[in-house]
């Protein structure tokens, strides 16, 4: 063991530049993803200068928080059983089953994925809120109310059914058919067949779509802050309420440091036991993958599921579209441009702001993703794992905690930042760079390291090496991070919502203004203008890095 | 220039699993003549690859050193040792085409665009690419592929060439024909080149020299014909070709004495008569006749190859021989259960230490 660390630290010696690169990344995640919890962590046992465990034992007392954490764990445990549920069938057929339309399909369903968080919760209010399509105008209900447990499943299903689809669609993708083939060949049933090979194979995979979905739901703060209603509290928009509505900082921090509980559990379960249990089968060779194990009709079924669920999203964003042009829903439907002529009047400060900050950290939490992803597979160092640790604990800390821990450590000396546009940066930095750091790894391990070592080989410098070759080859990990990394970035209210200021404003915080003073339209229109900049800048980038490496498409991983 | 390369006292230990250290290089000691080609022989997992790693620079000696020329390299990172290496999955860049792949290296090395243009279209033409130059890597077979490799390595004009079992992912016949190519260009060019690999025709073919490894030490040092004639090991005569091994009793005189049968060998080691030793008898140094000879056995098994029929025999005392038969014709074939006799010629058989 010393004498491999010992080793390491000779090669470090010998390569200055990683050293340095190194000692600025550790650094920077400690500032920036560490320190702050550790601040909410003390924040929630220091109350008024004194070391105290008090605050965790008001909590327990007073029902309000006990039943906050008990309707945010009922709420994350459903949403993540139904996601997962239309999840898998969504990815089964689209991936599996030989049917129509299937691109289309794919991208309908991925769609809540890049759009604001109040999307789904507006739509509802459209649909079914007080003065809602469905529930008022058809069907002339007077005394229903959305707000409670299930408006918030309702919409946190349709916001994170997607990402549960996209988790399994990999999972399914990576079975290879012929295990489907030679059980039906030793003469399984289809139903033997699916229940005690397909469904088998895909657990781990299922298990730990559900855990993500967990976490996204117990992070989830639009949704429970617009649906939920005084009657349904949920921690995240309880931890936010006490400290703007009561500035009560340390039992917004004890609150906060409840919700990261469950969701650090859940991710350490996902990645470090499940995440060695997966079942890939690829094999390299391309297998037909048409699934033989559902018959005609049932097939049909299950397609006419997953249209359905397509439909249903389409019918939100279309709500959402019609909205943005009505004059009053529920009792002036006229067309009309107001709400859109107030978005860029009053509200063009908040465009311009989303987008600087947008457009400045997507690209340094796109290189910084791939730099890093690169250190941690292909330079052994000592702190290694300690490190892709660390540059990915920010996936599972729920945005709340994060922007409670920001305001802590960034409001006093040594390091005031709150109010700046830098401390939005830096936030959406460190908090979206591990999508890119998990794909980068993934298509990294992938790419036979001898491609890099010819390059070294040849004279190429680490960081040349990483330039010319490491960035060509992960383009398309790079492309997700960056991506991920925009979208986040114009949709992100959570940790936002504590960082905002007069300055530097957000268009995701005046859509919750607006839906919170009760003007849909105006929440609408201000969603369908984030929308339409994702949708832009999704084909921007997708523009740049395939121009900037032409012959990505034919790279061949090994 | 050209450098030639020593390597004194080298160990590589790697930390296991179980906490300890496993050696995979030990206490190896080498000199390679300036301009020659090497092979590192063995199994997998005798340590040879890592050996090359550490002539590259992708492994650091755990001790002992290595010189190209006079200079110790032991602390020159890999990008500026001045070697090239064919990988053996070729390793080429899949981003770019044939033309920049080649000319990677030149342009790092900051040349003038006329002298890099003028280099890599020489060395395509050598390497018989000319007409790819601007085709996408994984638009070319295995054996193009593995061209560009060689020509990335060649256009360096590096010190030293390594290769790490080049040919291994290409199929029978397109590996014969690159191992001649591959030693003509070496000649041509006069670069020291060190060549991986485990298969011992490949090495026998190509090589001014063989190393045999085994387990991280090297077992003999040679040429070709030096490591088949006389293996320096048990080890060496099993990993080169085949071997009957065969208990014997040294005589007075060249001879020994197998199992009561006088026979004599082309060079006696110097051993007291009587000495129990191994001797190595190949295959195709037995005589098989269906009337007379040294040892009377019995045919097991045949199997016919084309060139050669390949028999084992069960002589009583000393076992199950490997004897092969050249031009074999249809007619002359022995059959399973046939009794045989069996001579081995005296000039062929090697006696071990």
């Amino acid at each position: 063991m010393s004498r491999s660390l010992s080793s390491e630290l000779r090669q470090l010696a010998r390569d200055p530049i990683l050293l340095v690169l190194l000692a600025a990344i550790a650094l920077s995640i400690v500032v920036f993803v560490v320190y702050p919890l550790i601040k909410v962590l003390v924040a929630s046992v220091q109350i008024g200068g004194v070391w105290t465990l008090d605050g965790y034992a008001e909590l327990a007392q007073r029902r309000l928080y006990r039943n906050a954490l008990m309707n945010s764990l009922g709420v994350a445990t459903l949403v993540g059983v139904i996601s997962v549920a239309i999840g898998y069938l969504a990815a089964f057929v689209l991936t599996r089953l030989d049917v129509p339309g299937k691109t289309l399909l794919h991208y309908v369903t991925i769609l809540p994925i890049v759009s604001p968080p109040f999307v789904s919760a507006v739509s509802i209010l459209f649909l079914f809120g007080f003065n809602g399509l469905i529930t008022r105008q058809l069907l002339g209900l007077n005394d229903f109310s959305i707000y409670g447990f299930h408006g918030v499943v309702l919409s946190q299903v349709f916001t994170f059914a997607p990402i549960a689809y996209l988790s399994l669609r990999g999972v399914l993708a990576s079975l290879s058919p012929t295990l489907e083939d030679a059980a039906l060949n030793i003469g399984a049933t289809r139903w033997q067949t699916f229940w005690k090979v397909s469904l088998p194979l895909s657990l781990p995979g299922i298990a730990s779509a559900f855990l993500i979905v967990f976490i996204e739901s117990m992070a989830d703060f639009g949704n429970p802050l617009v649906l939920a209603g005084a009657a349904f509290p949920m921690l995240a928009p309880q931890a936010y309420l006490e400290i703007t509505g009561s500035f009560n900082l340390s039992r917004g921090a004890t609150l906060a440091i409840v919700l990261l509980i469950p969701s650090l559990t859940a991710f350490a379960i996902q990645r470090y036991y499940l995440a060695k249990r997966q079942y890939i089968t690829v094999t390299g060779k391309p297998t037909a993958s048409t699934s033989k194990i559902v018959s005609q009709p049932v097939k049909w079924l299950l397609y006419g599921l997953v249209i359905f669920f397509a439909l249903l999203v389409a019918a939100f964003y279309a709500v959402i579209l019609v909205g943005a042009f009505t004059k009053v829903w529920g009792f002036n439907y006229t067309p009309t441009l107001d709400h859109f002529l107030y978005v860029f009047d009053v509200g063009l400060d908040s465009v311009k702001d989303t987008l600087v900050v947008a457009i400045v950290s997507t690209p340094v939490s796109g290189l910084l993703g791939m730099l890093i992803a690169f250190l941690v597979v292909r330079r052994s160092f000592p702190g290694r794992t300690a490190l892709e640790f660390g540059s990915i604990l920010s996936f599972a800390v729920p945005g709340t905690v994060v922007g409670i821990g920001y305001i802590l450590a960034f409001n006093a000396p040594p390091l005031i930042l709150t109010g700046t546009l830098t401390i939005l940066v830096l936030c959406f930095v460190f908090r979206y760079m591990p999508v890119g750091i998990q794909s980068g790894i993934a298509v990294l391990r992938q790419i036979d390291p001898a491609i890099e070592e010819a390059a070294q080989n040849l004279g190429a410098s680490g960081l040349t090496t990483f330039r010319k070759v490491t960035l060509p080859l992960i383009a398309p990990a790079f492309f997700s991070g960056l991506v991920y990394a925009f979208v986040r970035a114009m949709t992100a209210i959570s940790a936002a919502i504590f960082l905002v200021s007069a300055n530097w404003n957000l268009m995701t915080v005046q859509i919750l203004n607006q839906v919170g003073s009760g003007r849909l339209g105006v929440a609408a229109a201000f969603s369908v203008v984030v929308i339409v900049i994702v949708l832009i800048a999704i084909g921007i980038i997708s523009y740049l890095i395939g121009r900037w490496s032409r012959h990505t498409s034919m790279v061949r991983f090994k | 220039m050209t450098d030639s390369i020593r390597i004194v006292g080298l160990n590589k230990l790697f930390s296991s699993p179980d906490g300890g250290t496993v050696a995979a290089v030990k206490d190896v000691n080498l000199e390679i003549g300036a301009g020659k080609l090497v092979t590192l022989l063995g199994p997998s997992g005798c340590g040879k690859t890592t050996l090359l790693r550490m002539i590259a620079g992708f492994e650091e000696p755990s001790s002992g050193d290595i010189f190209f020329g006079k200079k110790r390299m032991n602390e020159e990172p890999p990008n500026t040792r001045d070697t090239a290496m064919v990988f053996q999955s070729y390793a080429v860049f899949p981003h770019l085409d044939v033309f920049e792949n080649v000319a990677f290296g030149l342009r790092l090395r900051k040349l003038p665009k006329i002298e890099i243009e003028e280099r890599v279209a020489r060395v395509l033409e050598q390497t018989g690419l000319s007409g790819y130059a601007r085709r996408s890597p994984n638009q070319l077979s295995g054996g193009q592929q593995q061209r560009v490799a060689l020509a990335r390595c060649i256009v360096m004009e590096p010190k030293v060439l390594l290769f790490d079992e080049p040919l291994s992912n290409l199929d029978a016949k397109l590996r014969e024909q690159m191992r001649v190519e591959i030693r003509e260009l070496q000649q041509r060019v006069g670069i020291t080149s060190i060549y991986v690999t485990h298969d011992q025709v490949e090495a026998m073919s190509i090589s001014d020299e063989i190393v045999v490894m085994n387990a991280g030490v090297v077992e003999q040092l040679g040429t070709p014909h030096e490591i088949y004639a006389r293996p320096a090991s048990r080890f060496v005569a099993d990993f080169i070709g085949k071997a009957n091994f065969v208990p014997v009793k040294t005589l007075s005189g060249d001879a020994v004495d197998i199992n009561g049968v006088r026979i004599g060998v082309r060079e006696m080691p110097d051993l007291e008569a009587g000495t129990s030793v191994t001797a190595v008898v190949r295959p195709e140094a037995i005589h098989l006749a269906g009337d007379k000879g040294d040892f009377r056995g019995t045919v097991r098994r045949v199997m016919f190859l084309g060139n050669i029929a390949e028999y084992l025999v069960e002589i009583e005392g000393l076992g199950n021989w490997l004897v092969d038969s050249p031009n074999p014709a249809e007619a002359g074939l022995f059959a399973t259960g046939d009794t045989v006799f069996l001579t081995p010629s005296p000039s062929s058989i090697h006696l071990l230490r």
